[in-house]
């Protein structure tokens, strides 16, 4: 019988921690089949964040570490400018991106390093318990917006790839979401480009922001979640390639 | 290569690190250490070597992590403030058994302080200085040619233990000019870094990390931690002592203060009074043991520092009440005078003479 569908190997055949309908387990799946694609497993180094992904290295049988909150991109930076002939990737949630390391994403963007960065966008800190993250829509309930966030209050959700596509550094920058089978598809086609770009040698930090489904702290069952990233989140969040 | 050269600490210092090897130098500009990171700035890439100015001391820690994560030789400097902001990967590089070397050219604190030099930055540098028990091991050069000499020592300590190591100098240390011999020594046999990122071929996955969530998995890491500090304990004291033995007063300091407290007992020892010193030159491991031997026979102890009194805490636990311990410092940028340390000598054993 032919085989049509199988485990790529880099990604471990193990369960993971995250909660059902979680974005996570698809987009490790498209990292990894990328990896395997690219037959780059031999020299990738991934990094970890702090965050729902921090255990990232149980799941992608890569080497990979375990870095501070927010930090991935400067020491990304450290291990590829050491290291130019290692594929450096950095996985990182909105926390850890757009809030506590908002400086090192821009300045590692800023400086053009040549590392490849998936951001996973879930409008929402998970590890943590559901708080307002910098990605959290207006009137979006969180552990930390009761209410609902408000722009006089917390100010608008902040767009980080449409910030960092302004920069000279950036060579391409790509917003995908994982709320259908065809965005799954383009969100593997983005991966698989800001990792080639990088074992091209193209001069510049490359980066696919991905639309994460949170259904825990979202409040909605998989499916519900799956239906407001593109009723919601698409619309501060537009879909795209917004650089490269 | 015996060639005595002038040149100041800061600048010294870098040389000294590219000698032994340093692969990599993220800084962040701080004063007094900026001669550091311009040296750097140049010698660096001649050498084919990694300089990046970074966007902060977050970023220039976490750089080194990075670099010393694929087992290369990775540093940084920085001073005071600057030190303070590197605290959190300085607690991840021990927690996920990283070496590297961080140089603090101490100033005035706290806050924004001032640009003198200083030595407050003691308690810091040996109690951690991050969240989480561990410690660092901290090497207190007292001249410019020591700042030389505890490059090499420092990457292979940190090395052999996979722990951070800290060079507390001060802003005198890093500006003044004095001859050196700078030169490739060789090192210490270090075991292989089998550990290291360096891509998965022909291995199975290398993770470093610091997270250790099961029951039980960081208690385990910690007591590991604790053997080998233990270890370092026993081994890797370093501390010079002088006039000891028949002596009735002894002076404790060490950095640039051991200099001037060298100056006031060699004029007490003329004037007959019988003063000797002890200089730490690890501050951590900190020779404790040598100081609890001298305090055997009843003398006086006299710690002299720039600050108010921090060190004084490591010496009074190593004499253990067995001898009265006393304080002379200058906090803040003040650096103590050879005149007012030994009328402090006089003052303390007249009072106490035999």
């Amino acid at each position: 019988m032919k085989t049509v569908f199988k485990r790529t190997p880099t990604l471990k055949n193990c369960p993971t921690h995250y909660c059902p309908g979680c974005g996570h387990g698809i987009a490790h799946r498209l990292v990894a089949e990328t990896i395997d694609e690219l037959d780059i497993r031999d020299h990738t180094i991934g990094i970890a964040p702090v965050g729902c992904a921090v255990l990232a290295y149980d799941y992608l049988d890569i080497d990979m570490v375990e870095v501070a909150h927010g930090r991935p991109p400067a020491v990304a930076t450290g291990m590829k400018r050491t290291n130019p002939d290692k594929i450096i990737f950095s996985y990182q949630g909105d926390g850890d991106l757009a809030s506590i390391g908002a400086a090192e994403i821009l300045h590692a963007g800023h400086r053009g390093e040549q590392i490849t960065v998936i951001f996973i966008n879930n409008a929402v800190y998970g590890m943590t318990g559901g708080q307002m993250a910098p990605t959290t829509m207006l009137e979006q309930v969180t552990a930390t917006t009761p209410k609902g966030r408000t722009a006089v209050e917390q100010g608008y959700p902040l767009q980080v790839s449409e910030l960092l596509a302004t920069l000279p550094g950036t060579i391409y920058i790509e917003r995908c979401a994982l709320s259908s089978v065809a965005n799954v598809r383009r969100t593997k086609k983005a991966i698989r480009h800001a990792f080639e770009l990088q074992v091209e040698g193209a001069e510049g930090l490359s980066l696919v922001e991905v639309l994460s489904p949170c259904p825990t702290y979202w409040r909605m069952s998989p499916a519900k979640a799956m239906e407001w990233i593109d009723s919601n989140m698409t619309k501060v969040f537009p879909l795209g390639r917004l650089k490269g | 290569m015996s060639k005595r050269i002038l040149m100041c600490g800061n600048e010294a210092l870098a040389e000294s690190a590219i000698l032994a090897g340093c692969d990599a130098y993220f800084g962040y500009p701080i004063t007094p250490q900026n001669e550091i990171p311009a040296y750097m700035s140049r010698r660096m890439p001649e050498e084919g070597r990694v300089f990046v100015q970074t966007e902060s001391e977050l970023a220039a820690i976490n750089m080194v992590f990075g670099a010393s994560a694929t087992g290369k030789r990775a540093m940084t400097s920085s001073s005071s403030p600057g030190i303070s902001l590197m605290q959190e990967g300085i607690s991840y590089l021990a927690g996920a058994e990283l070496p590297a070397v961080v140089v603090n050219v101490m100033r005035g604190g706290p806050g924004l302080g001032n640009i003198a030099p200083s030595q407050s930055d003691y308690f810091q540098a040996t109690r951690g200085g991050g969240h989480g028990d561990y410690r660092t091991i901290v090497l207190g050069p007292a001249s410019v040619q020591e700042m030389v000499d505890s490059m090499p020592l420092a990457f292979d300590l940190a090395d052999q233990y996979r722990m951070p190591v800290m060079i507390l100098a001060d802003g005198i240390l890093g500006q003044m000019m004095e001859p050196v011999v700078l030169g490739k020594k060789n090192g210490r046999e270090l075991p292989a870094k089998n550990w290291a990122l360096t891509g998965i071929k022909g291995r199975k996955q290398n993770i470093v990390r610091s997270l250790w969530l099961p029951e039980g998995a960081l208690e385990k890491l910690n007591k590991k931690l604790l053997e080998r500090y233990k270890q370092i304990e026993q081994n890797e004291v370093l501390c010079e002592q002088y006039e000891t033995d028949d002596a009735d007063i002894i002076l404790v300091a060490y950095g640039f203060s051991a200099r001037i407290v060298r100056s006031a007992a060699s004029r007490a020892r003329e004037e007959g009074i019988k003063a000797g010193w002890i200089r730490p030159i690890t501050l951590w491991p900190f020779p404790a043991g040598q100081i609890s031997k001298a305090a055997d026979e009843f003398r006086i102890f006299l710690v002299v520092e720039m600050s108010n009194g921090q060190m004084l805490e490591d010496v009074r636990l190593a004499v253990n009440g067995k001898s009265p311990v006393l304080f002379h410092g200058r906090p803040g940028g003040g650096i103590p005078e050879v005149d007012e340390i030994l009328e402090k000598i006089r003052q303390l054993t007249i009072r106490h003479k035999k």
